[in-house]
């Protein structure tokens, strides 16, 4: 299982990420993380999070982008390759 | 030009602009490839150097230098855990990444492939080799992967404290009797060469792919003269000599030295150094010893 560190360096401040490591549960996981980001008193505290849970938001819809009204805005090339096969692959239709 | 061509082109022009990228973005194949090279090796030197100064846990002189070596030791082995880490991200599993190790297909640096004879050499070792290593390490704070950027972090941290703990060695032989100076002289004269060699050859950055890419960010001669620049003065204050008699820094603020011997750094990095063959044993002997530690683990 892989844990996401995050490591506060003082009281009172962000967690910020500051590596990963591998560990079988979270109890091995806490003590590498002790020994890995803790052992000098570098620390105020650590967020262990498997990675899994980890939701991430990177992709921004930009409202104001105002492409939709030329040809450039308009990229189908590989929707209509996708909706090719799509409909070439299911039962042909009566016509 | 192709869609892929371009948006490589677009990556090139981001990561050379400054840009960082996270393992979760699309990644060029062959940036991938090269990174995960450039790390592996990393890793590698970490997990190998400690070999040279574990040798000395057990003689050092006080229980003092025993610990403070000790806990360099267990610093470096964090190191090449969390890089490997890193790599492991990219694609590469650690078990493969021993494995090319072992095998002689993936390299470690040419620093760790000697033999540490004396305590002097112990001193050297923490001072100059983790000198020229901290130079290479800074210059990847700004690396344009950012999962390796932010790891530099802590480990450029830790490594300050190992060139502080070499060079309080070194200047206690130097302000001992005669027979320590002479250790740390003979040290530094056998240490200089791979020194000079440990930067690599001097081709322009814009032609290291690993600077297109922006994994490094300066130069070979760029960290070489960093080297010099910063250390060949704390060396001769101490009344040590650098065994180069063309080593001097030009009226332009440039070192000159001699031809650093490349024939010997690619024969040592290619496994065939003083130590090389005896270290990788060592490895062998002790990942095969405690494979059964890491299968229980996988097994908890
Ligand atoms: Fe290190
Ligand atoms: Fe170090």
């Amino acid at each position: 299982m892989i844990f996401e560190v995050f490591r506060q360096e003082k009281k009172g401040q962000a967690f910020a990420h500051a590596g990963s490591i591998e560990a079988p549960d979270a109890a091995f996981a806490d003590a590498w993380a002790r020994e890995q980001y803790g052992r000098r008193g570098e620390s105020a505290a650590l967020w262990l999070v498997p990675r899994d849970a980890v939701h991430q938001v990177n992709d921004w819809a930009d409202e104001f982008d105002l492409k939709y009204r030329r040809v450039d805005g308009y990229s189908i090339k590989g929707r209509l390759k996708e909706a090719r096969e799509r409909a070439s692959s299911t039962a042909p239709v009566d016509r | 030009m192709s869609a892929n061509a371009a948006r490589e082109q677009e990556f090139l022009e981001y990561v050379q602009s400054g840009g960082q990228v996270e393992s979760t973005d699309w990644l060029p194949a062959d940036y991938r490839q090269k990174l995960i090279k450039f790390i592996e090796m990393h890793a590698n030197s970490e997990l190998m150097g400690v070999l040279p100064e574990r040798e000395w846990i057990l003689k050092a002189p006080t229980l003092q230098r025993k610990l403070a070596l000790t806990a360099k030791v267990q610093d470096e082995v964090g190191h090449a855990q969390l890089i490997y880490r890193v790599a492991e991200d990219l694609g590469k599993p650690r078990d493969e990444m021993f494995a090319d190790l072992l095998s002689g297909k993936a390299k470690f640096h040419n620093v760790f492939h000697y033999p540490t004879k004396t305590w002097g050499d112990v001193g050297v070792i923490a001072w100059l080799v983790d000198a020229a290593a901290i130079i290479s390490q800074k210059a990847l704070l700004k690396c344009s992967y950012a999962p390796y950027a932010r790891i530099m972090k802590k480990i450029c941290w830790e490594e300050s404290f190992h060139i502080l703990h070499g060079r309080d060695v070194v200047l206690a032989m130097m302000t001992g009797t005669p027979e320590q100076q002479e250790l740390v002289q003979e040290a530094v004269n056998r240490w200089w060469g791979p020194l000079m060699q440990f930067h690599g050859n001097p081709i322009a950055r814009e032609e290291d792919p690993m600077y297109l890419w922006r994994i490094k960010s300066q130069g070979n001669e760029e960290a070489r003269q960093q080297f010099l620049e910063g250390y060949v003065p704390q060396i001769w204050e101490l009344g040590l000599t650098v065994p180069d008699s063309n080593l001097g820094r030009g009226d332009d603020g440039v070192w000159v030295y001699s031809e650093p011997d490349w024939a010997e750094l690619k024969s040592v990095v290619t496994g065939h150094g003083p130590r090389s063959q005896e270290r990788l044993d060592f490895r062998r002997r002790f990942l095969e010893q405690e494979k059964w530690v890491r299968d229980s683990l996988v097994a908890a």
